[in-house]
């Protein structure tokens, strides 16, 4: 069973994010950038299914820049085995994204592709939801358990009230969860030997999709500051304010 | 304009986040239609009629739609959508598992977690766990929305009086099956929709410990979340967890104990109207947004502050 696991390269997580002067976007010169937190959880379990011999190969693609093959070296890095770039210089929405994911996937013919719930740069948790709908697959989005069986996967996943478990016919698409399991970091030989694995690269043009962004992006400003309020002396202090000053209990 | 909303609810009951919704859809104009999809959820498309400000329910009730599939619920959407210039749903873990995949049926790009309209076809959105927030515009002919939904009022439940039109089932995808739930069952009110929430992180060092934060939960009717740290350590499930990665909650009064206030916690209850920060380390993070901070020692803080709850 092949195991595919899109990977996207964004602002790391540690980093305190600026919005330009501008307005046109956050501040991505001499930033440093990483592999979305979630997309780590996503090559951990594929990697984990192929060392339980589950998997036979798994196979990280990355969309965007040239420098999206640094992610796909981290995979590489982790344990996948080989990786696919889709070269594109520019905005990608999720739509165009999902469309070239659809691409790989006709392709590659994966029987499950684990995609990050969202990346922690637009947020817009979608990318998963999309391919799915667009190869007519079963989805099981936010899974923090996954349980490969014959022809199918049972998933658990995290939803508003607790966990969720359903059933789903193969092929498909798992989105992860934080709590799916914790990523490991890649060994110095590993990362000596991802230099080597291969990595074929594609354009949009290639996919027969049309990467054009659908929004329109008029400004991006820095959320409402809050500002610090006062340090009460102890709970009474702090219960009589609540009570007489913000008068919220 | 008309709008479809696509309703949360448990086949009885609307979930209070479709109300949240319903007042973002009245701020972009026109026509409320809301979408009860459900399987014997004829109570919940009765509670939907009643919505202030809804103008009609569309009520498909069929067994495919009894746990919320997305591989049901989806084509659905999509089936109705066609006459609307914009579906909206809540982000909730519902709404954001069901609504990508109609708009990319739809060929639409969505637009996710809206936090403001500014009309009709734009909108703002929070980007990088709400360091940034982005006004959008849309050119799709239908936009396909989800709704953040701290950032809207609730509509009123009572007072509309909609007529229930039945729609059509689509019938079962086949591509998967509900198996079961775990659901958290607690008397206190739900996390993203109380008045006031206390929460604890790393802090409480375990769960037992949350106890007591349960003691003043129950004192002021408040509901009891907790940072991501606290979760990854398993001292609570991640139902509770307040975050970017959790819940979004907005409450009048928001209690963060032991938390030291990293950006991915802040970008879940910044919005919140007061925020208290109990933490026994004066440089944390939390107190930058705090209104009121309190330097101490949670276990003796937080009994003291059940014990003067009492006075």
């Amino acid at each position: 069973m092949k195991v595919l696991v899109p990977v996207k390269r964004v602002i790391d997580y540690n980093v305190k994010v600026r919005v330009k002067a501008d307005q046109t976007g956050v501040e991505l010169a001499n930033v440093k950038m990483s592999m979305n937190p979630f997309d780590e959880i996503s090559v951990e379990e594929a990697i984990r299914l192929k060392e339980a011999g589950t998997a036979t190969e798994v196979i990280a693609v990355s969309l965007g820049a040239q420098q999206c093959q640094e992610t796909i070296r981290t995979a590489l890095a982790m344990g996948a085995d080989r990786g696919i770039h889709v070269l594109h210089d520019g905005d990608l929405e999720p739509l165009a994204v999902a469309k070239m994911l659809k691409a790989v996937v006709d392709k590659e013919q994966p029987e499950l592709v684990i995609l990050g719930k969202q990346a922690i740069d637009d947020d817009a948790n979608q990318t998963g939801q999309m391919l799915a709908a667009l190869l007519g697959w079963g989805q099981a989005t936010f899974a923090s358990k996954i349980e490969m069986g014959d022809g199918e996967a049972k998933v658990t996943r995290e939803i508003d009230g607790g966990l969720e478990t359903i059933s789903l016919k193969l092929p498909a698409i798992v989105t992860t969860d934080l709590r799916l399991n914790e990523p490991r970091y890649a060994s110095l030989p590993n990362i000596m030997k991802a230099k080597k694995k291969p990595i074929d690269q594609y354009s949009p043009d290639d996919l027969g999709v049309d990467p054009a962004p659908r929004l329109e992006t008029l400004k991006v400003e820095e959320p409402a500051k809050r500002e610090a309020g006062v340090k009460v002396a102890d709970v009474a202090e702090l219960v009589s304010k609540l009570r007489t000053e913000a008068k919220v209990i | 304009m008309s709008v479809l909303v696509v309703a949360e609810h448990d086949n009885s009951e609307i979930a209070p986040a479709t109300l949240n919704t319903v007042t973002a859809a009245a701020e972009i104009g026109g026509d409320i239609t809301v979408l009860v999809a459900g399987s014997g959820s004829a109570a919940a498309a009765d509670a939907a009629a009643k919505i202030a400000g809804v103008s009609k329910v569309l009520h498909a009730d069929s067994a495919e739609y009894a746990n919320g599939l997305a591989e049901n619920v989806a084509p659905l959407v999509v089936a109705l959508a066609t006459g609307y210039s914009h579906v909206l749903a809540p982000a909730t873990s519902f709404g954001k598992n069901v609504l990508p995949r109609a708009a990319a049926l739809l060929d639409v790009q969505q637009i996710s977690e809206i936090s403001g309209v500014v009309d009709a076809d734009t909108f703002v959105r929070p980007i990088y766990a709400g360091n940034a927030m982005a006004t959008v515009k849309s050119s799709d002919a239908v936009k396909v929305i989800t709704v953040r939904t701290t950032a809207f009022d609730a509509a009123a439940s009572e007072g509309g009086s909609a007529a229930v039109e039945a729609a059509d089932a689509k019938g079962d995808s086949g591509l998967t099956s509900y198996v079961g739930a775990e659901l958290s069952s607690s008397e206190r009110p739900e996390l993203t929709s109380a008045k006031i929430v206390i929460s604890g992180g790393r802090g409480m060092q375990n769960g037992e410990n949350f106890a007591m934060l349960e003691e003043v939960a129950d004192k002021l009717g408040a509901a009891v979340g907790a940072s991501r740290a606290a979760v990854d350590a398993g001292f609570v499930p991640n139902d509770y967890q307040v975050g970017q990665t959790g819940k979004v909650v907005a409450p009048d009064l928001y209690i963060a104990v032991g938390i030291s206030g990293a950006i991915q916690h802040l970008a879940g209850m910044k919005d919140s109207k007061v925020i208290v920060a109990i933490n026994k380390d004066e440089e944390a993070p939390i107190f930058q947004v705090a209104d009121y901070g309190l330097v101490a020692d949670l276990f003796e803080a937080v009994p003291a502050l059940s014990k003067e709850l009492d006075g």
